[in-house]
């Protein structure tokens, strides 16, 4: 558009510098596409060396300035518990019941408030028109057996002074069917600093101890009593049915000490506004030292405040001698092209620092590498949408939470080694929330969005979003120059043609993207249709997973097939395009409305339009006719077919994600099933991701082909 | 050192002269019917989790003043000027540190009705004055009492801040003005201006006890002032001003955790006395208190075990007190008193009481319980438990839900249900919210057992004022009629939130925003106390005070509303963009209004051969408007049109810049 301009209206007078700057931006679109993208790719790998440190922004939380209450006594309480837990396993048939009366009779005694909570657990399930609505009442009821019902067992310790207005939880998974003493383990940290906490007279909000019967699954039961807790229902059928299937529980509740057991029962105690929650967790796992491992990512990429990861970290490595660790791609630890670009940024960091000794640029190779890993892990989990664990569901109500998963070096059945296990344990759990209790306000101070490289280094949005926004950039600048382009063609072509109809001719012209756009809108909506099948697919009873994949593929394909023969366009050659316009401008609508699917995703997960990106955006630039670069013959630009090729099949998502399943996992056990799987995963913890990759990525590789193998 | 004994010196002899003074004016003035008295009492009362209730009363009244003028020998002046001045009718001040949990500690009985309060401040009044002058009064009374106690009671002065409940607070009270704080922190600061309204302030008598550290080492305190006046009272019933100043502390006796063991004893309670409770002992009453009392409660609930376990153990006949095999007192007691249950006639609480008046500094008084054998009972509950939680999350909407539930466990909600058909339970809610929580009416839904019912079915009268934005707060009044066996009844009511100017939001705004507690009561349940000894329970204010009929009240929990806050570094940002964009603005107007476009085009001519830069960008126009018209480039370097002048130029540019940094 303003290439015309500039010509039509010849020396008259000087443009305005921004649209100058524009106009040039345009005529050099390919420049600016391969600076653009390069650089953006780039700005993606030097985010490690750019991480910066974490620090604790909020004054209040003051954490480890207070030294640790925890003592003996209280282990050598919860080691008595964990040795009544292990005695129970004896007798499986009653283990379920009686260890969970067992946990309510010792929270009771140390003067907290308990009770029961019976629950359902939901089947994930894909609700089409569920997507982003908040967890709601109304997706309970269904018809329920009384067999499978999970039964959490909740503390509460009213702190002294309070006013109540705010708690926090401390959740424990606990699978009462199959316990070990792995099981019981994290019942005992729990209960070491729950029972100190009925005890200190700092307690300003209310502790909520949550033992989660993970026998349906640790979120399934940690999202029912979250949503039982935020968003009761007082008028349902459900609770008349947990009432009438009642089993032997209930009444060996009343029968004995009717006093004491009273206090115990079915009915929901609340506290206040949740400030923070924490997931704890043992595994053993056979480290070299005792290792925490923390588990951030909850839906759609949304992370935990910054501060309370830095206060776990600054705790377990300051005060209790953890080793802390966040989540890696461990295959990318031993990558070759990985070790010689830390090399290369590691030699470049010295050149620059010999220049000014101020200049702090550049890491180790080793640590370049892991940095790199644990980001590439940071921004998948983020990316794919699907919470890592449990905290998952309290963010779904704005609660921040994280995971923490403990390993110690030696094994368990060590019995001195246990109590320092718990000490150490107990400890840090009490200094994350002796610390979250200080807060006055609730998490605000630090970063939401953010990347961590390590888990006391973190990328914050201010850095990462440069490496998106300059993969991003050359979009419009290409459909723009692709559509100034065919503008300028048609007159040289139309020239001969007379006059008279030039007017008709010119507003035809300016309108012939619309035939395009209304190509690009069909896909589109193909698109949507393809995402919502799987709805369908998965109502169809006795299906493997890669017989479904094998149906969504054919109807996908199908579908397509009819739309375009229903609303295929009969009248393209109505405004006289000509085949090689028809492509540039298909490729200018596709371009734009890809770069606005991902702007629009950007804002919904960061991490998967990043990742989309750095897929999709070389092939949609790339995107040329096939026909014309053969025919061509010149060696660039048959360089250039190849090159389309091969972007074309990786950006396909299902070839990407056989190909990166390959990468890491080895190509031996894979079957077109687990993509199923994949995308089951997806839609069934409601991410956006799903949507992305059905509504605007899969639509823009279809464009994108269409283009390749367009007849012209 | 000297100069406190001389302190104390003075202090007794004016006591002593005021003393005197009192029993001449008793003696003197004996024909009147009225004279000034204070008066002195201290429960206490086991409770069923291991703690301590203690409950400080004192009274003091003053003879109406047209008969007695304005003189006053014990009656604290600040009081009688308050009143008179501002022509209070009646009033109620309370400081509130923790939350009173009706559960364990019982929610029928008068204490639980009427000094479980709130927590932070909670203040309301009648005024006699004309309706047009209540609300000028009112922000007197709040600045006047800030002053007086040293609390940020002024914040109730503005009109988003309290609101005036027309029957569901207290029964047709005609200029009554509520208002809660429920953020305020309760210290010794509030104490201490509180004790100087007492005659022998904290220095003798039961409030020496109050020692600071562990009254407010406590799970609960609540100092509370409420006055009644009938000085301009219409009628002619001239009774003066009655001040009486509770202080209700719960306390964990010291010494328990010590033998704590989770399997064995549970059950069996702490063992106190006054020392280990407070700290200190009581060494003689306060010398000008007409009386002084030390009364221990034993519950309904604690009695009604004890005598059942009697009955399991010995073969005791007597009926009258298990005391000897379940418990042991430190001292025996002057006065036992036990509750009269005119219904029923089963078990009813005891009261022991002690006078203090023998006691003096070398012997003090030392009460001590000793348990024999564990224990463990429930005190008497409210019809229903009353709590409130908000529901939904977000930053956009919510619900206030109020969730009533039945504390009797025992019966059958069947056989209930049918013994009782037509009875009915009547509740009364009072609730205020403030203007930015956008209560909807309308969404008011309400469930009985489960089940959900029409409003009109349920909720037999409402009144409803609408919040006005930064004016006035949403209150909420309602009478419930419920059936008698009802098990559970639940309230839902949808809210918005709302958006504040940025100066409205207090300093810790990412905190969020309370809702103070909602009042429900039942009026039909009366939480007085029927004693049997009637000719000598007159004297005692406290035990006349649990006679008086009361309805069963209880505050719900204060609630934390996050609400959506800016990010308050925004007003920096704002002014650094808006003084960008002036500047930009001004900037460019200059440039257009300066500018002559054929003057420039006849410059630009004149420079064509002249002007270096011009020549370049006419060079650089020249070769975009080439372009276009030619196919893409494979590889368009810009060095081709920069004249390498230029380039070098920048190159030197950069050179010194990268050695200006290196050295320097």
């Amino acid at each position: 558009m303003a290439g015309t301009k500039v010509q039509s209206e010849v020396p008259k007078t000087r443009q305005r510098p921004i649209v100058r700057l524009g106009v040039l931006l345009i005529s050099h679109s390919l420049l600016v596409s391969v600076v653009c993208c390069t650089a953006g790719v780039l700005a993606l790998l030097l985010l490690p060396v750019l991480a910066k440190n974490t620090y604790i922004s909020e004054n209040a939380l003051m954490p480890g300035s207070a030294s640790s209450m925890l003592s003996n006594q209280e282990v050598s309480e919860a080691n008595k518990l964990i040795k009544d837990i292990t005695s129970l396993y004896s007798k499986p048939s009653t283990a379920a019941i009686e260890s969970r009366r067992l946990i309510a009779q010792y929270m009771s005694n140390l003067g907290a408030e308990v009770n029961y909570h019976k629950f359902h657990p939901q089947p994930n399930e894909f609700h089409p028109l569920h997507f982003f609505s908040s967890p709601d009442a109304g997706m309970i009821q269904e018809n329920f057996s009384c067999a499978s019902y999970g039964v959490n067992t909740v503390g509460v310790i009213r702190a002294p002074r309070g006013d109540g207005k705010e708690a926090i939880v401390l959740m424990t998974p606990y699978n009462s069917v199959n316990g070990d003493l792995q099981e019981a383990l994290p019942l005992g940290i729990a209960y070491s600093v729950f029972s100190l906490l009925t005890q200190v007279t700092w307690l300003a909000k209310d502790i909520i101890w949550l033992v989660a019967d993970s026998q349906y699954g640790e979120y399934a039961a940690v999202a029912a009593w979250l949503r039982d807790y935020h968003t009761p229902v007082f008028s349902d059928l459900s609770s008349l049915n947990t009432e009438l299937c009642h089993d032997g529980s209930y009444i060996l509740d009343l029968k004995e000490n009717s006093n004491l057991e009273r206090k115990i029962s079915y009915e929901f105690r609340r506290s206040g506004t949740m400030a923070a929650a924490l997931v704890l967790k043992v595994v053993y796992r056979n480290e070299v030292e005792d290792t925490l491992s923390i588990f951030a990512e909850a839906s759609n990429g949304q992370m935990p405040n910054l501060d309370l990861i830095n206060i776990v970290n600054y705790l377990a490595v300051h005060r209790q001698g953890y080793h802390v660790k966040v989540e890696k791609v461990w295959s990318l630890l031993n990558s070759k092209w990985l070790k010689i670009l830390g090399e290369i940024f590691e030699s470049l960091g010295k050149f620059v620092k010999s220049l000014n000794p101020d200049w702090k640029f550049g890491i180790p190779v080793a640590e370049y590498i892991e940095g790199t890993a644990t980001l590439a892990s940071s921004l998948y989990y983020q990316a794919i949408g699907v919470p890592t664990g449990p905290h998952g569901a309290f963010r779904d109500y704005q609660v921040d939470a994280i995971t923490l998963e403990i390993s110690p070096r030696v094994s368990f059945n060590n019995k001195d080694r246990r109590n320092d296990f718990l000490l150490q344990g107990g400890r840090l759990i009490e200094g994350v929330i002796r610390s979250v209790n200080n807060l006055l306000e609730k998490f605000h101070q630090s970063f939401f969005l953010y990347l961590l490289t390590s888990p006391s280094k973190f990328v914050s949005v201010g850095v990462y979003m440069i490496a998106f926004a300059l993969l991003v950039a050359p979009l419009p600048v290409v459909a723009a120059s692709l559509y100034a382009e065919t503008l300028n063609l048609i007159p040289t072509s139309e020239k001969e043609k007379s006059a008279a109809d030039d007017e008709l001719g010119s507003v035809l012209r300016s309108w012939k993207w619309l035939n395009s756009a209304k190509r690009v809108f069909i896909v589109h909506l193909w698109g949507a249709m393809v995402s919502l099948f799987p709805y369908f697919i998965s109502q169809i009873p006795n299906c493997t997973p890669t017989t479904n994949f094998h149906v969504w593929f054919l109807l996908s394909v199908f579908s397509l097939v009819i739309l375009k023969w229903i609303l295929g366009s009969p009248f393209s050659q109505l405004c006289g395009l000509q085949p090689q316009e028809e492509w540039a401008i298909l490729k200018s609508v596709t371009i734009s409305s890809f770069f606005i699917g991902l702007c629009l995703m950007s804002v919904i997960n960061f991490a998967t339009a990043e990742i989309g990106a750095l897929l999709m955006v070389p092939t949609s630039l790339m995107a040329h006719p096939l026909k014309l670069d053969v025919r061509g013959g010149r060696f660039l630009r048959f360089s250039r077919a190849i090159c389309n090729l091969v972007l074309g099949v990786i950006s396909f998502p299902p070839a990407t994600f056989f190909i990166l399943k390959g990468m890491f996992e080895g190509y031996s056990g894979i079957n077109a099933g687990d993509f199923w799987n994949w995308v089951e995963s997806l839609w069934a913890w409601n991410s956006a991701t799903y949507l992305y990759i059905g509504m605007v990525h899969l639509p823009c590789w279809v464009l994108c082909v269409h283009v390749l193998l367009h007849p012209c | 050192m000297a100069q406190t004994l001389k302190l104390n010196l003075l202090l007794n002899l004016l006591l002593l002269l005021l003393f005197q003074l009192s029993y001449a004016t008793l003696v003197f003035g004996s024909v009147f019917v009225q004279e000034e008295e204070f008066s002195e009492e201290l429960l206490l009362k086991p409770l069923p989790d291991r703690k301590v209730l203690s409950h400080f009363h004192f009274e003091s009244r003053a003879p109406p003043s047209n008969t007695h003028g304005r003189h006053h020998h014990l009656f604290p002046k600040a009081i009688s000027q308050l009143v008179t001045k501002l022509r209070i009718k009646e009033m109620e001040l309370s400081f509130t540190q923790g939350r009173w949990r009706y559960e364990q500690w019982g929610g029928f009985d008068p204490i639980s009705s009427n000094n479980a309060k709130p927590p932070g401040v909670e203040l309301w009044a009648v005024f006699d004055v004309p309706q047009s002058l209540v609300d000028a009064y009112w922000k007197n009374l709040t600045h006047t009492l800030s002053g007086l106690f040293c609390a940020s009671v002024n914040f109730l002065e503005s009109s988003s801040a309290y609101s005036a409940p027309e029957w569901a607070f207290r029964p047709a009270s005609g200029n009554l003005r509520y208002g809660a704080l429920p953020r305020e922190a309760v210290c010794t600061e509030n104490l201490t201006p509180w004790l100087k309204l007492l005659p022998c302030r904290d220095k003798s008598g039961l409030s020496a006890l109050m020692d600071r550290p562990s009254v407010y080492r406590g799970f609960y305190h609540s100092q509370r002032l409420h006055l009644i006046s009938t000085e301009s009272d219409s009628d002619g019933v001239d009774s003066g001003i009655v001040l009486e100043q509770t202080l209700t502390v719960v306390l964990q006796p010291s010494g328990w955790k010590k033998g704590k063991s989770y399997a064995g004893k549970t059950n069996m309670q702490s063992n106190w006395s006054i020392s280990s409770i407070f700290g200190r002992k009581v060494g003689g009453k306060c010398i000008l208190a007409k009386s002084s009392n030390v009364y221990l409660q034993l519950d309904k609930g604690l009695v009604c075990e004890l005598k059942d376990l009697q009955k399991e153990n010995a073969e005791y006949g007597a009926n009258n007190l298990a005391s000897e095999h379940s418990f042991e007192l430190s001292v025996n007691p002057d006065k036992v008193y036990e509750e009269m249950d005119n219904l029923h006639g089963k078990s009813t609480s005891v009261m022991y009481e002690y006078s203090v008046d023998k006691y003096i500094d070398s012997q003090p008084f030392d009460l001590g319980l000793t348990w024999k054998i564990p224990v463990v009972w429930l005190n008497q509950q409210a019809p229903l438990h009353a709590s409130r939680f908000l529901m939904g999350s977000g930053n956009e909407r919510g619900a206030i839900a109020i969730s009533l539930r039945s504390t009797d466990l025992s019966e059958g909600s069947g056989s209930t249900n049918a013994i009782n058909e037509g009875c009915e339970l009547q509740v009364d809610i009072f609730q205020v919210v403030p203007w930015y929580i956008k209560v909807y009416f309308h969404t008011l839904q309400v469930y009985v057992n489960q089940q959900r019912r029409a409003v009109a079915d349920v909720v037999k009268k409402i009144h409803v004022s609408p919040s006005k934005d930064k004016l006035s707060p949403g209150v909420m009044e309602m009478i419930l009629k419920l059936p008698c066996g009802v098990q559970s009844a639940a309230l839902t009511i949808e809210f918005d939130k709302g958006f504040l100017h940025i100066d409205e939001y207090p300093p810790d705004a990412n905190q969020g925003f309370d809702i103070p507690s909602a009042v429900v009561s039942f009026p039909n349940s009366d939480a007085s106390m029927h004693f049997s000894q009637d000719d000598s329970l007159k004297k005692s204010p406290l035990l006349s005070k649990f006679q008086e009929r009361s309805r069963v009240l209880s505050y719900t929990e204060v609630l934390l509303v996050p609400l959506t806050t800016p990010d308050f570094s925004m007003p920096y940002n704002v002014l650094t963009i808006t003084c960008t964009v002036f500047a930009l603005y001004f900037g460019s107007l200059l440039n257009i209004l300066r500018k002559r476009a054929g003057e420039e085009e006849r410059l630009l001519k004149a420079s064509k051969k002249t002007g270096r830069l011009s020549q370049l960008l006419s060079k650089l126009i020249a070769k975009l408007r080439r372009r276009p018209q030619e196919p893409l480039p494979s590889s368009p370097a810009p060095s081709s049109f920069v004249s390498h002048k230029v380039i070098f130029k920048i190159l030197v540019v950069a050179c010194i810049a990268v050695a200006w940094q290196y050295y320097f």
